[in-house]
């Protein structure tokens, strides 16, 4: 960080909620969330954009966080994994991580929980090859990938009774 | 209560499993203390040499950093493991790239960068080994007398008088480059330390005990005062089985010597380039082999490049030595073994722990043996499978009612094998796109090696609260695979109670007992067992006393606990692990009852080749395999399937380039490992035979799934030059003057004794 460089203030809404944060305007967005706004769910797995683990939703779109300087969060819209479940209640997506093994270590979760919920919010119905595409960019170590498409099927499932 | 199971076979969804997909789970890094300070490590730009001078640059206030050095360390400089030859910071000279050095901590870890950017270490460098072979040969002598950390010799028969028998001699040799765990979370931990308190860490980690007797003896403390706490643990894989203990140590360093909690996390850069990684191999055979597909004879030899330290090395050999002649019955055997010294930062623990590599080389082989003999690959094997009563290459008979032969057909079935064989075989002249089959047959020991268990002599303890609340308490980590559900199913079962009545405790050395490490696949089956036999005492105990009828519901529990601690006291079981009998182990010859059961499996995987491209695809991948008892179906395919992706990985993709013993390609960018894009669905398939030793009936699985890389494309493999066929992974070989060329000649072809034989044959 280079030393000349002054903090400025970023104006976002956080999972629907209004944070005004200081941070250098080339820090990542990663760490702005996780140490300046107490949201440690976001994870760091590579810091280079490939793994995915930081994933979030800048203005509904899938971003990795550890690529975003903060200065561009300034009036945005982020979700986090801690916005996603409706107070106590799981989302469908996440019952369905918890119920069909979708988590393993848990350490991808967030963020491929962020890019499956993405997904679905785009196409309700997602083919097994869509669901391929769309989580190519959150690496799993733990799963081999089958059972997070189990899960992520499962999600339109439920999405679909629910509706 | 019935006898059924009413906890065991169920997908019970994972303990833990909601802290984790609310992001609300804490991993060390989402961890703060107050005043904390953040630590990094100095590393060796050299694979060898003399340290000559350390100097710290202009332009950064080093009157605000800590600094810790060799001289710092309190105790023994060294990370205590085997044996005390790996030093936890490097005083004189160094011995492989990366070798930690010095240390620093400051409050700001931006500035902390630039520091460590700022301190120049001057090596003088010394000639070093970067092979097996450079170390073989002792081109320079870098460990003890002869570079060699530990060899074995397994016999069985004698192998000498079969060659003279045999209608055909194949020999071959074989090799597998490393491979990184790639756990998705980087290792790390914070310290804390002081005179008066002691070391207490928490973090990322596999084996609890481990990290503390290193402290203990880094920090020459009383075990008492060295306190090391899990944190939830993002993926392991052998890779935070023996590292942790070099953080943990590097970490309470600083934290003793600036009086502040010292968080260290590793990037990734720095994780890929500093810690363990799968060991190298090569592999060399000859066998001896009947008219009829009969094995006589197998001699074989395997090497194992363990880097610049021992570490867990002779384990890992151990290991891999027992694997090396497979599932087969072979009346004489003859393995010899050794894990040999490089300038590499030590290779260690990785899921199959030497297994892999022996058991790639040993099925790549037997399809060159099956086409010498003109039998296909599945009759080779067929004619050779081990039976129950026959004897294993270390001396074992087999008491489990195996039938690999009924697992193979099963899994040639689902697969639809034969067909797709005969259609493969019809099509891919005409075809751009190329088609193969193949599969691979092993099996893989569950628990410690011989008398490893016996010597661990495990402990787990079962307690009920007065709430009737039931916890376990073991040194057994959670990180993926499922300890906390599978323990708190194994428990639940034992006492007819349901998981959520069930607390698995964070293992914590000054709560929890010694376990022993989370490796081996030894969790469910070893320390599972300890946990159900320690639930059943107390259930005996609540029923001796009288509190508890035979037959109660839940409530009625929760009474009789409030009733037994109220008058009598804690109402807890404590159990040691206690070695059958009828397992015996003979370390000195090498022989005996290496494991108390075995896994065993079929696995069939279809791929695809883009000989324009050179693209390789899994398309289809069936895995087929008795296990014991499966506790919980979801969890279990959710570790085969894991495992199975890491094994397409290793086959096909993930590729550690060395220069010099570096990893120079230590980035997600460029060390490649399977997405969602790369990995078919895989169809698991259980047999279940309940092993009677095990809780319920269960065997130990973890490591199973990543052994068999065989499989990889036989028929299509040998229509491309560019591909090799005898290592992994089967990266195509680029070259300056042809996009591709062909593998190195570095295996010799099957060589034959009877003149009838020709090499004809073979192509």
């Amino acid at each position: 960080m280079p030393k000349a460089a002054r903090k400025i203030r970023v104006n976002c809404k956080i999972n629907g909620k209004a944070f005004s944060l200081e941070a250098y305007p080339m820090a990542r967005l990663l760490d702005v969330l996780r140490e300046q706004a107490g949201l440690t769910g976001t994870k760091e797995g590579c810091g280079e954009g490939e793994c995915g683990a930081c994933s979030i939703e800048l203005d509904g779109l899938l971003v990795n966080s550890c690529l975003v300087p903060a200065v561009q969060a300034d009036g945005a819209k982020i979700r986090t994994i801690e916005g996603v479940a409706n107070a106590s209640e799981l989302s469908a997506v996440q019952q369905a991580f918890l119920t069909h093994g979708g988590a393993q270590c848990g350490i991808c979760t967030p963020g491929m929980i962020l890019a499956a919920r993405n997904l679905l919010s785009r196409n309700a119905q997602p083919t097994e090859t869509e669901i391929r595409e769309a989580l190519s960019g959150n690496l799993c170590r733990c799963t081999g990938y089958t059972k997070i498409f189990e899960s992520v099927l499962e999600a339109c499932r439920a999405q679909r009774v629910r509706s | 209560m019935t006898m059924e199971h009413s906890q065991i076979g169920k997908p019970v969804p994972r303990k833990e499993g909601r802290e984790k997909v609310t992001g609300a789970a804490r991993y060390v890094d989402d961890l703060t203390f107050p005043e904390m300070i953040h630590g990094v490590t100095v590393r060796s730009s050299l694979a060898r040499g003399k340290i000559l001078d350390v100097r710290f640059g202009d332009d950064i206030p080093w009157n605000e950093f800590t600094i810790v050095t060799a001289r710092d360390i309190p105790g023994k400089n060294c990370i205590a493991l085997l044996i005390e030859d790996q030093p936890c910071l490097a005083d004189r000279f160094v011995n492989h790239p990366e070798e930690a050095i010095l240390l620093l901590a400051h409050p700001d870890k931006y500035l902390l960068e630039e520091a460590r950017r700022a301190v120049h270490i001057e090596i003088e460098p010394l000639p070093a080994v970067f092979s097996i072979e450079d170390s073989l040969a002792r081109k320079q002598i870098i460990w003890g007398e002869d570079n060699i950390f530990k060899s074995y010799r397994v016999e069985k028969g004698d192998v000498a008088s079969a060659w003279s028998g045999a209608e055909f001699i194949v020999e071959g040799e074989y090799e597998t480059g490393a491979q990184e765990q790639l756990y998705i979370e980087p290792q790390g931990m914070i310290a804390r330390a002081n005179s008066f308190d002691g070391v207490t860490v928490w973090g990322s980690l596999q084996c609890p005990y481990y990290v503390h007797k290193a402290l203990v003896s880094l920090f020459e403390l009383p075990k008492e005062k060295v306190r090391v706490v899990q944190t939830e643990t993002g993926g392991g894989f052998g890779g935070k089985e023996e590292y942790p203990s070099m953080i943990a140590a590097h970490a309470a360093l600083l934290a003793l010597k600036s009086g502040k909690p010292v968080k260290m996390i590793y990037d990734r850069a720095e994780d890929m380039a500093a810690t363990t990684k799968r060991h190298p191999s090569r592999t060399r055979h000859r066998t001896a082999v009947r008219r009829d597909g009969k094995l006589l004879a197998m001699e074989i030899d395997f090497t194992l490049d363990g880097g610049a330290y021992e570490t867990l090395s002779p384990v890992v050999l151990s290991r891999g030595t027992i694997h090396a002649a497979g599932p087969y019955d072979c009346p004489n055997v003859l393995i010899q073994s050794r894990v040999v010294a490089t300038n590499a930062p030590p290779h260690g623990a990785f899921r199959g722990f030497g297994a892999p590599q022996s058991v790639f080389a040993l099925e790549r082989h037997l399809d060159r043996v099956a086409a010498a003999v003109g039998l296909s690959p599945e009759e080779l094997r067929r004619r050779n499978f081990i039976r129950e009563g026959q004897t294993l290459s270390v001396g074992q008979v087999v008491h489990e009612k195996v039938r690999m032969d009924k697992l193979l057909d099963r899994a040639l079935e689902l697969s639809g094998y034969h067909e797709k064989r005969a259609r493969f075989a019809k099509e891919n002249p005409r075809c751009v796109i190329r088609r193969g089959i193949g599969f691979a047959a092993f099996l893989h020991g569950a628990g410690f090696t011989g008398s490893g268990e016996e010597y661990l002599a495990s402990e787990a303890q079962v307690t009920a609260t007065c709430d009737g609340k039931v916890q376990v308490l073991a040194g057994s980590t959670e990180m993926g695979q499922g300890t906390n559900t599978v323990f708190a199913q194994i428990a639940a079962e034992a006492l007819g109670l349901d998981c959520e009545q069930i607390e698995i405790l964070q293992p914590d050395t000054s709560l929890v007992p010694n376990s022993g490490p989370t490796v081996a696949s030894r969790t469910t089956m070893i320390v599972g067992k300890l946990v159900e036999t320690a639930a059943l005492v107390i259930k005996k105990s609540l029923h001796d006393t009288g509190f508890l009828k035979p037959a109660y519901t839940p409530g009625e529990f929760t009474d009789a606990c409030r009733e037994y601690t109220g008058k009598i006291g804690a109402l807890q079981s404590l159990v040691k692990y206690q070695h059958p009998s009828d397992l015996h182990w003979d370390d000195g010859k090498y022989q005996g009852d290496a494991y108390g059961a075995y896994a065993w499996a079929v696995y069939v995987a279809e791929v695809s080749v883009d000989t324009r491209t050179a693209e390789v695809r899994v398309e289809d991948f069936v895995a087929v395999q008795e296990v014991g008892k499966v506790i919980n179906p979801v969890l279990a395919a959710g570790q085969i399937e894991g495992g199975v992706a890491q094994g397409i990985g290793f086959a096909l993709y993930e590729n550690v380039v060395w220069q010099e013993g570096r990893m120079v390609n230590g980035q997600m960018t460029n060390y490649i490992m399977p997405t969602s894009m790369d990995v078919p669905s895989i169809r698991v398939f259980f047999e279940e035979l309940p092993y009677a030793r095990g809780p319920a009936g269960a065997k130990g699985i973890g490591e199973l799934p990543p052994c068999p890389r065989r499989w990889t494309f036989r028929p299509s493999a040998s229509s491309l030059k560019n591909f090799p066929t005898r290592e992994v992974p089967r990266v195509p070989k680029a070259s300056a003057n042809s996009p591709w060329m062909e593998p190195r000649p570095r295996s010799r072809m099957p060589s034959h004794r009877p003149p009838a034989w020709t090499s004809a044959r073979f192509r």
